[in-house]
């Protein structure tokens, strides 16, 4: 049966000819099929060059003019054309770091909370609803701290804060509503998915082995989790963070709607902040002179840089568990 | 102290049966293992044994859906009774596992020390006194004395698993439990291990799984043997493997199946 040719396939042997035109015409297509994939799969890094490379240019005018001063200086003034990002700089990763303050240990808890403790049927649905919060668009969460995040902190937190902590530069001045503080919450309610969705990943990937080898020694429940699975999953649990980190930087929208947007360093969470994507968004219709935009555009390559850093930091972390090269690493 | 008849009872099981959902993986066994001597436990896979060391420290319970009726006694209390809490029963059982389980992110000091830190603070010199103890009980003291803050995982299969003897020994458990110590090993390593049995029984009471009857042969002084999750025979071990009274032992241990 096996030595009949194939059903559409005229009996007896093909002549040596039609062979290899059939074996040359499934080259062509094949052929056709993989330039056009690896076109398309490679359009993607060229476009992270070229968006590089538009910003950087974009950004020539203001780097030849203010230098590197540009990141240290205070000043943006648009009629007198002196341009200087250090504020934004400074709301950009004060904001970012208040988040993670108050996201980390929220997502760790959670992370370790489903991964460790949680009843199996509360698993699913409970991961489920944190990782649909971060499927609700920013601007609905810039509206939502408008009007009821920033209202709840006038009345209910930033009295006891100042009461308790008032006499610390941080809680020192006047609460406007739109601060540093309500940013850095924002930005944490939206990056707490995100980290913690990958740190419960990264803890289920931990061996059970690690878990019983503790637990048969005479460890509690959380004595296991803080002394061999934390550790054991620690490069990952880092690049989790780390990635919540990448997504604070760059968020936009919700920080602009509560954060202030004032070019000012100031050292009080209750002072409004700006940062760079907030001046992105806010300035450019109003740039109406040349050096306005490229200082824009150069502000742009700041946070576009800084955000792939930090970005692919995380992911070698994160790789490196999966790998499982993470384990007994000295590096971290 | 040498094993003798009249030696204090410690560890007995009464009626033991192990479930998972439904499924019945030990039944029945009611076992001693006496004071000071090495009880092994044999049969082919699946037969429960494991399940049933890991009945002796509340372990089997951690198991999703896994349930345990009938007693444990230790010193004639239940293990299963209300007071007593699995955390403090399992400092007083240490166990090893199949395969070494070092913690990869500490060293060979910090590894051995593990089980002494979670009994509450103490005095660094007592710990260092105890990571040495330990190590030199598991045979491992002269071959990392140099290293002991180096990596767990720059040791052989071998040495981790004596590692995680000594880890299970430092905070002087009165019993051992060893679930098929060398499946993972060498014979050196092996040999290594079974030794150590022949030594840590003057200090510890063992109970040892293990599927291999030729290290059952050489390291235990009482062997059980279990088919099905029940306990077919249990015995002197030369007794045992010499003139078993019932035919399915005779059959497994001539290797006529299993």
């Amino acid at each position: 049966m096996s030595s009949f040719p194939i059903e559409g396939v005229p009996p007896g042997r093909p002549s040596a000819e039609t062979r290899w035109r059939s074996l040359v015409g499934n080259d062509r297509s094949d052929r056709v099929y993989r330039n056009v994939l690896t076109g398309l799969a490679l359009a993607l890094p060229a476009l992270i060059l070229i968006i590089l490379g538009v910003l950087f240019m974009g950004a020539l005018p203001a780097l030849k003019r203010f230098g590197p001063s540009f990141i240290w200086t205070s000043t943006w003034d648009p009629v007198a054309e002196v341009y200087g990002a250090a504020p934004m700089i400074f709301g950009t990763l004060a904001s970012s770091f208040l988040a993670l303050l108050i996201a980390v240990p929220l997502a760790l808890s959670v992370a370790i909370f489903l991964t460790e403790f949680s009843p199996r049927w509360l698993r699913q649905p409970v991961g489920f609803v944190i990782e649909l919060l971060a499927a609700i668009p920013s601007v609905v969460y810039g509206t939502w701290g408008i009007f009821v995040l920033i209202p709840f902190l006038r009345a209910h937190v930033v009295p006891p804060l100042k009461a308790v902590l008032g006499w610390t530069p941080f809680f020192h001045g006047v609460f406007y509503g739109n601060s540093l503080l309500a940013g850095g919450i924002i930005l944490a309610i939206m990056i707490v998915p995100y980290i913690a969705a990958v740190s419960r990943e990264v803890l289920l990937a931990v061996p059970g082995s690690q878990r019983e080898a503790a637990l048969a020694m005479g460890a509690t429940r959380w004595e296991a989790v803080r002394s061999a699975v934390l550790p054991y999953g620690r490069a990952g649990l880092i690049g989790a963070v780390i990635l919540g980190l990448g997504r604070a930087l760059g968020e936009t929208m919700a920080v602009t709607m509560v954060i202030g947007n004032r070019h000012d360093i100031g050292v009080s969470v209750f002072q409004p902040a700006y940062t760079m994507a907030a001046a992105i968004a806010n300035e450019f219709s109003e740039a109406t002179t040349h050096l306005y935009l490229s200082a824009l555009f150069e502000v742009g390559l700041i946070l576009f840089v800084l955000t792939v850093v930090v970005n692919a930091i995380a992911r070698i972390l994160i790789w490196r568990v999966a790998r499982g090269q993470a384990v007994g690493s000295q590096a971290l | 102290m040498v094993a003798s008849a009249n030696a204090r009872l410690r560890l007995e099981t009464v009626k033991l049966t192990a479930l998972f959902g439904q499924h019945r993986a030990v039944r029945d066994v009611s076992l001693l293992f006496p004071a000071h001597t090495v009880t092994a436990i044999i049969g082919p896979s699946g037969c429960g044994k494991s399940t049933m060391l890991r009945c002796l420290n509340r372990m089997h319970e951690l198991t999703p859906d896994a349930s345990v009726t009938g007693e444990v006694l230790l010193d004639n209390v239940n293990i299963y009774g209300g007071a007593v809490s699995p955390v403090e029963l399992r400092r007083r059982i240490g166990m090893v596992f199949q395969r070494p389980t070092p913690f990869p992110t500490m060293s060979i000091y910090d590894n051995v020390a593990a089980g002494l830190r979670v009994n509450g603070r103490r005095p660094r010199t007592e710990i260092d006194h105890a990571v040495s103890r330990a190590l030199q009980q598991a045979a491992l003291w002269d071959e990392v004395k140099d290293r002991l803050h180096t990596s767990a995982l720059d040791l052989s299969g071998g040495q981790q698993q004596r590692l995680c003897i000594a880890r299970a020994v430092a905070p002087e458990p009165e019993i051992l439990l060893l679930d098929e110590p060398t499946a993972s090993l060498d014979p050196a390593g092996t040999q290594r291990i079974e030794e150590l049995c022949h030594v840590l029984k003057r200090l510890y009471t063992i109970v040892i799984v293990t599927h291999n009857m030729q290290q059952a042969a050489r390291v235990s002084d009482y062997t059980a043997f279990m088919y099905l999750g029940s306990l077919i025979e249990v015995g002197k071990t030369n007794e045992l493997f010499t003139k078993p009274t019932i035919d399915q032992t005779e059959a497994y241990i001539t290797g006529r199946f299993g």
